[in-house]
């Protein structure tokens, strides 16, 4: 299945906002980027020292790179059982993206190095980033607020200061 | 005569077996069987204060523990790296720790190898274990 990553929420002004919330919402729902299904492995292993990101922000080569290296995963030792190995990278490659803009490996199989991050962030100051509050553009969850439910929508961003 | 009564009270203490059996593995383990268990591999009590130091010092490279748990780790913190919460590391402030001999195994190798790029000796594990244990 195709998941159409970040699609544009559509922006309506005054008497239509009401209306377009209205048919917005279950869009957003069926929009949302983690799978129903997750491991309780992945929940456990792989999101206790960072975010549980939605397969479909990796395509398939990056994720099988990256379990296949977990003893060199960016500079600590990741290494899980044999056969939890085996059921991250099913899930993983089942829901990998296959999405046009998720299509390109990046640089270091890092989710922050696409080209489409780096687009949806431009507008994002350099200093924004480097707040003590904001720390690593890794915790997609530090601003947006509902990253954890695989919810990307622009409307749930906030900036800490 | 197995009467009804007689029959209940069979009933109510198999009950109570199983569910002795079943809750056991999540169960056993207690901070304080954790130190002990760290503390019969090393041949020597922990040391609370020796483990206060080697928790907070780094050991050649970039990370010390505290780095990323905090220190003292009563208080919820951040990885170093990717700014993920982790919850306070210290029993009194957080019941859920040193209960799970198998996560506290797994957490001490991927951690050490971090912090000191080796596993961490018995003793080394005792002394954090008696520190944070003597966090109140």
């Amino acid at each position: 299945m195709k998941r159409h990553l970040f699609s544009k929420s559509a922006s309506f002004h005054g008497l239509f906002c009401a209306v377009v919330w209205a048919v917005s919402v279950p869009a957003v729902a069926d929009g949302r980027l983690m799978p129903t299904q997750v491991p309780t492995v992945y929940k456990q292993e792989c999101a206790a020292c960072h975010m549980a990101y939605p397969p479909g922000m990796l395509p398939a080569p990056s994720w099988r790179r990256i379990m296949t290296g977990l003893d060199r995963h960016y500079g600590t030792d990741a290494s899980l059982e044999p056969a939890q190995v085996q059921q991250v990278s099913a899930w993983l490659l089942a829901n990998a993206g296959t999405y046009k803009r998720v299509r390109e490996e990046p640089p270091e199989d890092r989710i922050t190095r696409s080209a489409w991050f780096a687009r949806k962030h431009r507008e994002v100051d350099p200093a924004v980033w480097k707040r003590v509050s904001i720390k690593s553009a890794a915790q997609c969850s530090t601003c947006h607020t509902q990253a954890e439910q695989g919810n990307f929508d622009e409307h749930q961003v906030r900036i800490p200061r | 005569m197995l009467n009804f009564r007689k029959f209940r009270r069979m009933a109510v203490e198999t009950g109570i077996g199983l569910a002795l059996i079943g809750g056991l593995p999540a169960m056993t383990a207690t901070p304080q069987t954790e130190l002990l268990r760290w503390q019969q591999a090393a041949g020597q009590t922990g040391d609370a204060a020796k483990g206060q130091v080697f928790f907070g010092q780094r050991h050649g490279g970039e990370w010390s523990c505290a780095s990323c748990h905090g220190q003292p780790p009563t208080r919820d913190s951040q990885h170093a790296s990717t700014g993920k919460k982790i919850a306070a590391l210290a029993p009194a402030f957080n019941a859920e720790r040193l209960t799970d001999s198998a996560k506290v195994d797994k957490w001490f190798k991927r951690n050490c190898k971090d912090v000191l790029s080796r596993e961490c000796t018995a003793i080394e594990k005792a002394d954090v274990l008696a520190y944070l244990i003597g966090l109140k």
